[in-house]
């Protein structure tokens, strides 16, 4: 086995199963380059991992290339409006197909011996054909394909064709989907570029930080000081009456904005004075509903909803997380506007993305340095463990509800590691 | 020598000097002193799109006006930001000069920037493309905007808590 050979082999003789307590996780978690192996094996080639939002994918041939786990993928949409999911690998002898981020395409041509491909991933073309004597069965030879789901514009792919319908395995994330998706204040949710960046750490500590609520007040101090006072104290996340609640199979959701969260409320009070001017000049073009729509959701929803494993719907953007190795992630925040909505909110939008996120935005950079310090405490000591019992009582039980808890609770790392125990020993 | 090509000279010569000086600035940190470099209706620009000159309506990693400048020299000033007091080392060289214009208020000077950052015995770098389009008042020359196009940056960056 890998982790006999490996530096840093599992130490405790519960296995794997035992490195996942109900209040701590083994540091081996972080660490172990088998595991981390064994992760992409049981849980990103077996689960719903997403890929794309469907307005990436705005006509046919319109396509994006991306990752599930380890896998160089294509998403795209094809003439009958289908979305296909393929392995970005050329049957023949593995070339990639594509290597553009993003564009249009009416078929995908090899271009190391020409075979070509359709948007279905179905094998058109391959030049000498002769060469192979008729034994060459081209129905036998298409791009590997994914199955794949939408719930509300979230594309999502798998590798196992056996898996349960995506809307059973979102279950409980559903309602928080919709409430997310009210943002686009009416005129449909439209990604608008992103911020990408790595951290040298482990995948999981950034799955922890998008329900880790207890680290906003200390680690982005110098966000909140350069905020205005009302949005500073919109942002004391720690006191406003939220919460986090498990939402099964390893979803969560922390809500820290209780008034945010259905933003169709609401709408009739006063406009807040830092969007005065923002509803001044969305009031020249737009109507006083649909001004106050805007104004309302510009800021996003005030809740982070944790999809297991690697996407979230946090507050007004798309966090994604691609695991790199056992010690590198590559985060992607995806900025969302409104679809044909006003350009002046569209700025806004931007705007506020662009002060809190990215490689040089107030806070994700803070977040960054977090993380990374955190892989590299979690080499220190052989059988020490990171402790996720926030929330628990004596007893070891976790009696956080909706409008109940705190939401500074580990309720959400919980219920995520749980979906990992579940997997990664099944 | 044309007394025309000595005034192209002399004008580059000062773009350099004041672009290096800012250099200089960036990789000490003395972020208060470059304030001072700036116009107040300066406009600071790291975009993504290799592309686009919309920056307002695009995504970027910086576009920043006055305020947002002085907001952002405050952050990477203060003691609670983690990423900023752990801020890595930089060393930069800026060459490569082209001026695109050049009249008697304003010149437009392209250049190319290699940094490398040094941080828990990690180094990158990071190359980019330089635009500044310089005003000259009576104190010499000031940042009317200032676009740096890194060339990596539809690619994943790291944490940056230093200024290019
Ligand atoms: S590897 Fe693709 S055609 Fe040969
Ligand atoms: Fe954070």
């Amino acid at each position: 086995m890998t982790s006999q050979t490996s530096p840093e082999a599992t130490p405790t003789p519960g296995g794997l199963a035992d490195l996942v307590r109900p209040d701590r996780v083994h540091s081996q978690l972080y660490r172990d380059p088998a595991l981390f192996d064994q992760e992409m094996d049981k849980i990103f080639d077996k689960t719903w991992v997403w890929v794309a939002h469907a307005s990436e994918l705005p006509e046919a041939g319109s396509y994006k290339t991306a990752f599930v786990g380890r896998h160089p993928v294509i998403v795209n949409r094809d003439r009958q409006g289908k979305i296909n999911v393929l392995l970005n690998r050329c049957r023949h002898r593995a070339a990639t197909v594509c290597e553009a981020r993003r564009g249009k395409a009416n078929s995908y041509v090899c271009p190391y011996h020409g075979w070509s491909y359709a948007l279905d991933g179905s094998l058109r073309g391959v030049p000498y054909a002769e060469g192979y004597e008729d034994t060459l069965d081209k129905s036998q030879f298409p791009l590997v394909a994914l199955k794949v789901d939408q719930y509300q514009g979230l594309i999502f792919a798998s590798l196992n064709h056996d898996i349960e319908p995506l809307e059973d395995f979102l279950g409980e994330a559903k309602p928080w989907i919709d409430l997310f998706m009210k943002q686009d204040a009416g005129f449909g949710v439209k990604t608008a570029g992103e911020h990408k960046f790595r951290f040298p750490g482990n995948w999981k500590i950034q799955l922890e930080n998008t329900t880790d609520a207890y680290h906003f007040p200390l680690v982005h101090k110098s966000f909140l000081t350069s905020l205005d006072d009302d949005t500073e104290e919109l942002f004391d996340v720690l006191n406003q009456g939220g919460f986090v609640q498990d939402l099964g199979n390893g979803h969560s959701v922390m809500v820290m904005i209780p008034d945010l969260v259905d933003l169709d409320e609401n709408l009739e009070a006063p406009i807040p004075e830092r969007f005065e001017a923002l509803a001044q000049e969305l009031a020249r073009d737009y109507p006083d509903d649909v001004v106050r729509k805007v104004v309302r959701a510009v800021g996003g929803t005030g809740f982070n909803l944790n999809l297991f494993p690697n996407l979230a719907c946090s507050m007004a953007f798309f966090r994604v997380l691609r695991p790199v190795a056992v010690d590198e992630t590559e985060i992607s925040h995806i900025a969302i506007t409104m679809d044909g909505g006003p350009a002046a909110g569209n700025r806004a939008r931007l705007r506020l993305h662009e002060h809190f996120q990215g490689p040089m935005g107030f806070g994700s950079p803070d977040d960054a340095e977090a993380w990374a310090r955190v892989q590299r405490g979690s080499a220190a000591g052989s059988d020490v463990w990171i402790m996720l019992n926030r929330g628990l009582d004596a007893q070891g039980v976790d009696n956080r509800g909706a409008g109940t808890g705190d939401v500074s609770a580990e309720t959400g790392m919980r219920s995520a590691y749980r979906m990992w125990k579940r997997m990664m020993t099944a | 020598m044309t007394g025309q090509t000595n005034t192209a000279a002399s004008s580059l010569l000062d773009a350099m000097s004041f672009i290096w000086r800012e250099a200089e600035l960036l990789d000490r940190r003395e972020y208060p002193a470059w304030l001072t470099l700036w116009r107040t209706e300066g406009i600071y620009v790291i975009p993504i799109d290799p592309d686009t000159e919309d920056f307002d309506n695009s995504l970027n990693y910086v576009l920043d006006n006055d305020e947002m400048r002085r907001a952002r020299v405050a952050r990477l000033m203060s003691a609670h930001s983690m990423s900023a007091t752990a801020a890595a080392r930089t060393a930069r060289t800026v060459s490569r000069f082209v001026v695109v214009a050049d009249t008697a208020h304003a010149m437009t000077v392209r250049c190319v920037q290699h940094l490398v950052e040094t941080k828990r015995d990690v180094q990158r770098t990071y190359a980019a493309e330089i635009t500044y389009d310089l005003a000259r008042g009576v104190e010499g020359l000031l940042i009317e905007r200032k676009v740096v196009r890194l060339i990596n940056s539809t690619d994943a960056l790291g944490g940056v808590a230093y200024l290019f």
